[in-house]
């Protein structure tokens, strides 16, 4: 078994949304400490709100404001907070049924320790100091040691327009989740070999073709591949592209456009694999011709590939491979 | 409920559950369950009418993975085939549906689940409300806490009870080989109060892939099919706190469009992943003490997220098969505190 390779990857994505009228009205309402519901037809207030009734799916848009203060009505201490939680210190995860409110919300609760949590305790609000319309304009919730309140819940909802000055219309959400990957047996017996500047493909031990890169499976058989065969380093451009706009992508900055990228046959190979060609002029780049990598000092595979001169292939030699 | 066609589970392979497989590339991991099927039923990829698969790129980190992990199957030339972004219970329904229809007569179905490469309690966040929940990032042990918690407090169960739920279902698993965490595991500290490392799954990689069959080609593949004698699949809604985390009428609700409560059932394949789940189950579904539940172990002993809960019907499936049950229910359920659930009958004949 060859060296199995792994590295870090990070995936990450702001991912940027726009926001309906009462998800709006509700976010901008966080920023001004205040707390807005949604009244369903039969009368319930949903907080958080939401514009589709969950039971019914009616459209609902009859704002109301509930209270800052509200009771937990389950909770679950968590003893080790983890990355983009909300508390960097042992906290409770707590559903919080606003004074007014039908419906409980999800948010932390800094407490001292778990036995500081019930079901039924009383708790309000703590603002963060900086909002920006988002659910973590509310930092967390904390005890309530205030005299608890036994007027009815309708006492708490008043009617609000949901206008705000300088609306919130949409929220910017990062994402990060990192991960380590492993590329598993059959491409890191092919990365393996680019290091020492060679391709290797793996044979279907049904059908003979040879695949590269290899995947480990042979996609016409469904078998696995395992019989490991070099190839190249000279192939045939089977088809081709020419490249006239730039990407942004930082490791393409220093390719000048217009360039070609062509799909390439390497010899002994079935499957033709892609990369750019350069060498030539990009105009002069035609089905047929033979190429061979340049590797340049750092690189890690073929920077490019560029005319080798000898005479073009046939069609017939790799029209399978189109 | 009559359908349409008679149709059955005629096969059913899993890989071994395993904390890392950094060897293997997912269509790597799927293979051996691919070919284990295809030899049980003789049949060849040419042969198989529909593919379905579930899976998710997120467990990874891999983008279109589940694209790549179609080169097991035998993709080329060009095959019928489908994907869902969900566990491979919710690919083995589309299956049954497409056999249903009559466009097919069997159906491959498979799901696999890498889950090693990354944070899965992270991961997971990923496929909560946007707007209000995601940017907290609970994960997915604190909101199974949270119903734990409501539970407890409705006096429905209690720290021991469910200590009792965790020891049953790894002791059970001593006799499943493709089980991670067998035999008894001691409760461990509270991850997030009120669950602790024993009420929680172990996490880990694996693969499963289940044939169908209708009507005679399924008696020509198997000697005792397992027929599907009911199957459907609800969902709740997203908000958690609108919902009654004590109970599951999804779960309920599926079941009686299975057919689940017209007679009663010898076994129950529940796919619960933290103990408090199954006490939300066995409730829901009205199981008593005289039905056998998760004696694979379930997915407290084993929980390759996204195949764990086609896992429960292909566990199910093969008692059947195996003479050890004459009718099965199998659940498998997807998102936060049992959002959404599906439940399966299964009937072997005499």
């Amino acid at each position: 078994m060859p060296e199995l390779l792994s590295a870090p990857l990070v995936v990450e994505f702001p991912f940027t949304r726009s926001l309906g009228p009462v998800q709006s009205a509700f976010l901008t309402g966080l920023r001004e400490r205040t707390v807005l519901g949604v009244r369903t037809s039969d009368g319930k207030v949903l907080v958080p709100p939401v514009e589709y009734d969950p039971a019914t799916a009616e459209e609902i848009r009859d704002l109301v404001e509930v209270g800052a203060t509200g009771t937990v009505t389950t909770w679950a201490w968590n003893p080790g907070p983890r990355r983009g939680q909300p508390l960097p210190t042992p906290f409770a995860w707590v559903l919080v049924k606003l004074d007014g409110a039908d419906t409980a919300l999800l948010h932390v609760l800094d407490a001292p320790g778990p036995d500081d949590v019930r079901s039924g305790l009383r708790v309000r609000i703590r603002w963060a100091e900086e909002r920006t319309g988002a659910i973590t304009d509310i930092a967390c919730f904390e005890p309530d040691d205030t005299e608890p309140d036994d007027t009815e819940p309708a006492a708490h909802v008043t009617g609000h327009s949901g206008v705000f000055d300088d609306a919130v219309t949409g929220i910017v959400t990062p994402a990060r989740l990192d991960y380590t990957y492993s590329p598993g047996r059959a491409q890191s017996g092919y990365i393996n070999a680019l290091a020492g500047r060679k391709t290797v493909g793996e044979r279907c031990p049904s059908c003979r073709k040879v695949y590269v890169p290899p995947r480990g499976a042979c996609p016409t058989c469904g078998v696995a591949t395992s019989e490991q065969v070099e190839v190249g380093p000279r192939g045939t451009v089977t088809t081709y592209c020419i490249v006239n706009i730039k990407a942004a992508h930082t490791a393409n900055l220093g390719i000048e456009v217009p360039y070609v990228y062509a799909h390439i046959a390497l010899d002994g190979a079935d499957l033709a694999l892609h990369g750019r060609i350069g060498g030539i002029p990009y105009d002069q780049v035609r089905m047929g011709l033979r190429v061979e990598p340049v590797w340049t000092s750092s690189s890690r595979h073929p920077d490019h590939y560029r005319p080798t001169g000898e005479p073009d292939a046939d069609y017939d030699q790799y029209k399978e491979l189109l | 409920m009559r359908y349409a066609r008679d149709v059955a589970i005629v096969a059913f392979a899993q890989t071994d559950t395993l904390r890392r497989t950094d060897e293997l590339s997912e269509v790597e991991m799927v293979m051996p369950v691919l070919h284990d099927v295809l030899r049980q039923t003789g049949l060849r990829t040419s042969d198989i009418g529909f593919t379905c698969s579930g899976s998710s790129d997120y467990l990874a980190g891999r983008a279109f993975s589940f694209t790549m992990a179609l080169d097991g199957v035998g993709a080329w030339p060009p095959i019928p085939e489908s994907h869902v972004e969900m566990d491979g219970a919710w690919a083995l329904y589309e299956a049954w549906v497409k056999i249903l229809t009559g466009e097919a007569d069997t159906a491959l179905v498979y799901a696999y689940g890498k889950s090693s490469p990354g944070e899965v309690r992270d991961v997971l966040t990923r496929q909560l409300d946007p707007y209000y929940v995601a940017p907290l990032w609970p994960d997915s042990v604190a909101l199974a806490a949270l119903q734990a918690q409501a539970l407890i407090d409705a006096g429905a169960a209690d720290e021991p009870a469910l200590a009792a739920v965790a020891d049953r279902s790894r002791t059970d698993a001593s006799d499943n080989p493709h089980a991670q965490l067998k035999g008894s595991v001691p409760s461990g500290d509270y991850i997030v109060r009120p669950l602790r490392t024993g009420d929680c799954p172990p996490i880990g990689d694996g693969a499963a892939a289940v044939i169908l069959a209708s009507g005679d080609r399924a008696r020509e593949l198997c000697e005792r099919p397992a027929w599907i004698r009911g199957m459907d699949h609800r969902i709740e809604a997203h908000s958690l706190g609108v919902r009654d985390l004590t109970d599951s009428p999804s779960t309920r609700l599926a079941a009686e469009h299975a057919g689940a409560f017209e007679r009663p059932v010898d076994t129950a394949e529940l796919h619960a992943p933290f103990s408090s789940q199954e006490v939300v189950l066995r409730r829901t579904l009205k199981l008593n003490d005289s039905v056998r539940v998760n004696p694979s172990g379930g997915a407290l002993a084993a929980n390759p997220v996204m195949a764990a809960g086609l896992i429960r019907l292909g566990e199910a499936a093969a008692r059947i098969h195996r003479g050890e049950s004459d009718r099965a229910l199998a659940h498998a359920t997807s998102g936060p505190c049992l959002q959404q659930n599906l439940v399966a009958v299964l009937e072997g004949e005499s």
